[in-house]
């Protein structure tokens, strides 16, 4: 089992770092899927194949879905500039500016613990006691 | 570095590890709200207030022919809790003791988990917010004197829920002493009131220091929300020659969208 996610030695990470990195990891493999199955469908002539593939590349998208909500609430100035590029009409890197230009001076780095230096306890839902 | 100016304590960084998960596991067992609500956030200590979306009308400039209106906006509160932490303790700690004595920031977070527990189920005037169970249309009706009248009430505020097209799961919200009943009682058969509970609503049931009764509501999403501005967080005041001073820390504001998606039970 590889531990390639990890860039500075396991060991002196925080459990929470660890943890956020290996959503990083998940993120980018569930985007490397969906670039697969596109590229698979682009090609696949056979309907009943190309339906199967639709299907699991719909998986990927709400698997790279829940990623990064799980890592935007655990980072409140990645959130705060993804809410300002995503979901919006106009020019993208415009947005994308603005919204870094807007991060920087509402939540900062720390650290330990969170970006913000909070607990990052967040939403409870659905949580076992 | 932020405003919790974290980095002026004399506290090391397995200190801080060790405060900052005491307070998470604290407050994780005692946050009711946020393991019923819809949360929003964290959008940072510099966010103030929370969109309504709505407008008030207001006197325009002397100019012919010019509508005004202002927007609404809910601003966000602040709550804080203090505690100090004895650096002889810290400092044992360091050294690898397992029993640090954190009594006072035990106390500090669950103060907190209740305030934010009483400001979304029971309301709190002076903030603007309007708790669950306060805007709720549905009558309180008595959740019962012993547990086993509890299933009747709580499969009544169920049913009057789903009368008015208010789909599920349902959790509920219950005060300490009436946790307490039910996970000490079975009913007739020997079968553990809490699971005939869960049967009824199909959601979880939550301890909720504060909460005065009991407060049954639907998790389908969109009805309740909850914003928070800085997530709860420890601070640094100030240090003397034996303690430092700490506080816990966040802001937030609470909106009740549907007020028919909830049915209070009273003690």
């Amino acid at each position: 089992m590889g531990f390639d996610q990890y860039h500075e030695p396991p060991e002196e990470l925080s459990a929470e770092t660890r943890t956020f990195a290996r959503l990083c990891a998940s993120l980018t493999e569930e985007a490397e899927a969906i670039g697969w199955y596109e590229q698979r469908l682009a090609v696949e002539a056979d309907a009943e194949a190309r339906a199967i593939m639709s299907d699991a590349q719909g998986e990927e998208f709400k698997h790279f879905a829940m990623d990064l909500e799980f890592l935007l609430r655990r980072s409140p100035r990645w959130r705060q500039i993804c809410e300002g590029v995503l979901f919006q009409n106009g020019d993208i890197v415009e947005h994308g500016e603005a919204a870094e230009a807007g991060s920087a001076e509402g939540a900062s780095d720390d650290e330990t613990g969170a970006a913000d230096g909070s607990l990052a306890i967040g939403s409870l839902k659905g949580v076992q006691r | 570095m932020n405003h919790l100016l974290r980095h002026l304590a004399p506290i090391s960084d397995a200190g801080w590890e060790l405060l900052d998960e005491e307070a998470r596991e604290r407050l994780q067992g005692s946050l009711a709200a946020r393991r019923l609500v819809d949360f929003g956030g964290p959008r940072g200590w510099a966010h103030s207030a929370t969109n309504l979306g709505r407008v008030e009308e207001i006197d325009s400039p002397a100019a012919d022919g010019v509508s005004a209106a202002q927007r609404q906006v809910l601003p966000l509160v602040e709550l804080r809790a203090e505690f100090s932490v004895s650096l002889a303790e810290l400092r044992d700690n360091d050294r690898g003791a397992f029993d640090a004595d954190l009594e006072e920031l035990d106390v500090a977070a669950q103060r907190i988990a209740v305030a934010e527990n009483v400001a979304v189920f029971h309301g709190w005037a002076k903030a603007g917010i309007a708790g669950i169970a306060e805007t709720s249309p549905v009558e309180a009706r008595p959740l019962g004197e012993s547990g086993e009248e509890y299933p009747r009430s709580v499969a009544r505020a169920v049913e009057a829920l789903r009368a008015v097209g208010i789909e599920g799961p349902y959790g509920l919200a219950l005060g300490p002493d009436e946790y307490t009943r039910v996970i000490e009682t079975a009913e007739h058969g020997g079968y553990p009131l809490l699971d005939h509970l869960a049967k009824i609503l199909e959601g979880p049931i939550v301890w909720a220091p504060g909460v005065k009764g009991a407060v049954v509501l639907s998790l389908r999403g969109g009805d309740f929300l909850f914003e928070s501005g800085q997530d709860l967080a420890i601070g640094y005041s100030h240090h003397d020659a034996d303690a430092v001073h700490l506080y816990l820390e966040e802001s937030f504001s609470f909106v009740v969208a549907t007020p028919e998606a909830a049915a209070p039970l009273s003690p």
